[in-house]
């Protein structure tokens, strides 16, 4: 039998090692040719229409006159400032509550298989159906949240959440973190999961304190999660679109136009192509640059951590 | 275990804060179906109560006449979800097999090409695809909605069916090699097969995405109502002046229900399937 084998193999290795590039680029083909044409194509065709002046009219090449004008707008830098402070304050939310729920959702109690399930429907259902159940909670006149802040006596009168510019801000920040936040506990769950027992029975038997436990061992053990989530969290959040046009279409008065939001009413609802692919390859540079340092980042963090 | 016990007073504090935490995941579906089970003038006059006595499946009826193409819309929503999932899924197993099994130039490089993706959402994207629809006139059609939803959703199905992939032993193939099949045959009656419990997993994650992002694309690539999906035909009312809240909320309830059914069966697996990854082996 061994024999066989070891006078058959070095024929048959060589013939597949010939048709594996072949057979594997057509397997792929189909995946590389929908998202040449739906992605890369685009994105190639965004960056033209940057340099023209593009309306359903007509175009004309312009130079970089869009990039100029909109460099020199100062409200411009206002909503590059206002994302990512969305971005940052959104995404560590996020990673903060994920973290108490992926704990809370470990810890050996009797239903926990229940609350596994419970924490899940917001990420089941369409985005854009929550965000209307959150646009009701804020309503001015009968909404849940006003309503309990009049009730507990903090508010004397009725408070449209959604009116001024403040408000409005941070109720988008409460409805995002609530889209964002069972995809962060699961993860975090299955982490903390995965971290070796024996780790915490060594510590347990020197006498460590649970705390010093979730400090010193859980923590530095699921890291590398947190980091690849956070990237994971905040490209999703800088993307962020449904959430902000539902509930307040970029208003009050700009209070929550984000990058995202900013270029979709300057290219889809007033259709100005050019200025409007300006602003999207804006987005494009500056997520990758994020990512990219982001990532040079992760990899100290896992060399650090020593994992992998 | 010993370690993990807790004491009583311990359980008691992890009972109550998991009760917040959930409440805060729960509290819009909570109010959504204690809105939609009120009368809608009594919404709108009384003050804010958590009960009252009026509780009526009257929203439930009305709905269908307020939202005349409601059935449409939760149609719609599963009809394209579920069309994105099955040509998502024709894509993305030949190509999460070869990344699983086969050793080929760029692969590596290719893989982290298609992650990239994930990056730029439709949003970015919007103005050239526009065109590109507009010029195969697809645009106002169901394939306005399900090709892009597509392409967005092949780099993580990728993914995750890889993973899935290269968990399962790779005696099998050879077997059926050495007694001379020919790849696709492989792939076709020895892989497939047992990947079947992968499948589902990732299949339910597509559709679930599937269900989940058809609002841009609905919103900007689409304005026949007959077509639309459920998120975008609710907003459509959402954005008039007197939205009536009670038979908004019990239709969107009505238009979740099919996806929360899925879920609900398939969620032992899939909420191992997704985390499969994130788990160290």
């Amino acid at each position: 039998m061994a024999l066989v084998a070891e006078t058959a193999a070095p024929e048959r290795m060589q013939r597949r090692e010939l048709s594996d590039r072949a057979f594997a680029w057509l397997l792929i083909s189909p995946a590389v040719l929908f998202i040449a044409v739906i992605v890369v194509w685009p994105l190639i065709e965004t960056i033209r229409l940057s340099f023209t002046d593009a309306t359903l009219g007509g175009e004309n090449w312009v130079g970089l006159q869009n990039y100029a004008a909109l460099f020199a707008d100062p409200k411009f830098w206002q909503i590059v400032g206002r994302t990512f402070y969305w971005m940052v304050l959104a995404v560590s939310l996020k990673l903060i509550v994920g973290l108490i729920g992926a704990t809370l959702l470990n810890a050996a109690v009797p239903g926990k298989a229940l609350f596994r399930v419970l924490v899940m429907p917001p990420w089941v259902i369409p985005i854009a159906i929550g965000v209307i159940g959150w646009k009701w909670m804020y309503n001015g006149y009968f909404g849940l949240i006003s309503g309990l802040l009049q009730e507990f006596g903090l508010v004397q009168d009725r408070v449209a959440l959604l009116a001024t510019k403040t408000s409005a801000f941070y109720s988008a920040i409460v409805t995002d973190v609530w889209v964002g936040t069972p995809m962060v506990t699961l993860f975090f769950l299955a982490a903390m999961q995965g971290v070796s027992r024996d780790l915490y029975e060594a510590a347990w038997v020197d006498g460590a304190s649970r705390w010093y436990r979730f400090r010193r061992i859980t923590i530095p053990q699921i890291m590398p999660v947190i980091v690849s989530m956070a990237l994971l969290s905040a490209i999703w959040t800088f993307n962020s679109f449904e959430i902000i046009w539902i509930l307040t279409e970029g208003g009050p008065r700009g209070a929550t136009t984000t990058l995202i939001i900013d270029t979709y009413k300057v290219a889809i609802s007033s259709q100005r192509f050019g200025e409007g692919a300006a602003r999207a390859v804006v987005i494009v540079v500056l997520l990758a640059t994020f990512s990219l340092f982001y990532l040079w980042f992760l990899n100290r963090v896992n060399r650090h951590y020593g994992a992998k | 275990m010993q370690i993990e016990k807790l004491s009583l007073l311990q359980k008691i504090g992890v009972y109550i804060a998991t009760f917040f935490f959930l409440l805060f995941v729960l509290m819009p579906f909570i109010e959504m179906i204690r809105v939609s089970l009120r009368p809608m003038s009594h919404l709108m006059t009384a003050d804010f109560t958590w009960w009252s006595e009026d509780f009526s499946l009257q929203a439930y009826r009305d709905m269908w006449v307020t939202v005349p193409l409601l059935g449409r819309y939760i149609f719609n929503s599963i009809f394209i979800a579920t069309s994105v999932t099955a040509l998502t899924m024709v894509v993305v197993v030949p190509a999460a097999y070869a990344y699983a099994r086969l050793e080929f130039p760029f692969k590596t490089l290719s893989l982290g090409g298609f992650l990239a993706v994930n990056m730029f959402t439709g949003a970015v994207l919007l103005i050239p695809l526009y065109r590109v629809l507009r010029t195969l006139s697809m645009l106002n059609t169901y394939w306005a909605i399900i090709i892009p939803g597509v392409a967005f959703l092949i780099p993580t199905g990728i993914w995750l069916l890889r993973s899935y992939l290269e968990k399962i032993p790779r005696e099998l193939e050879e077997a059926a090699f050495v007694d001379g099949a020919s790849r696709l045959y492989t792939l076709r009656r020895v892989v497939i097969p047992l990947a079947v419990p992968g499948l589902i997993v990732v299949g339910t994650a597509v559709f679930i995405g599937a269900y989940a992002q058809q609002f841009l694309f609905a919103i900007t690539f689409n304005n026949v109502r007959e077509i639309q999906p459920l998120p975008a035909g609710l907003y459509e009312f959402i954005g008039y002046q007197d939205v009536t809240w009670n038979e908004m909320m019990a239709a969107a309830l009505t238009g979740i229900t099919p996806v929360m059914l899925v879920f609900l069966f398939l969620q032992k697996y899939l909420v191992a399937g997704l985390t499969a990854g994130a788990v160290k082996e």
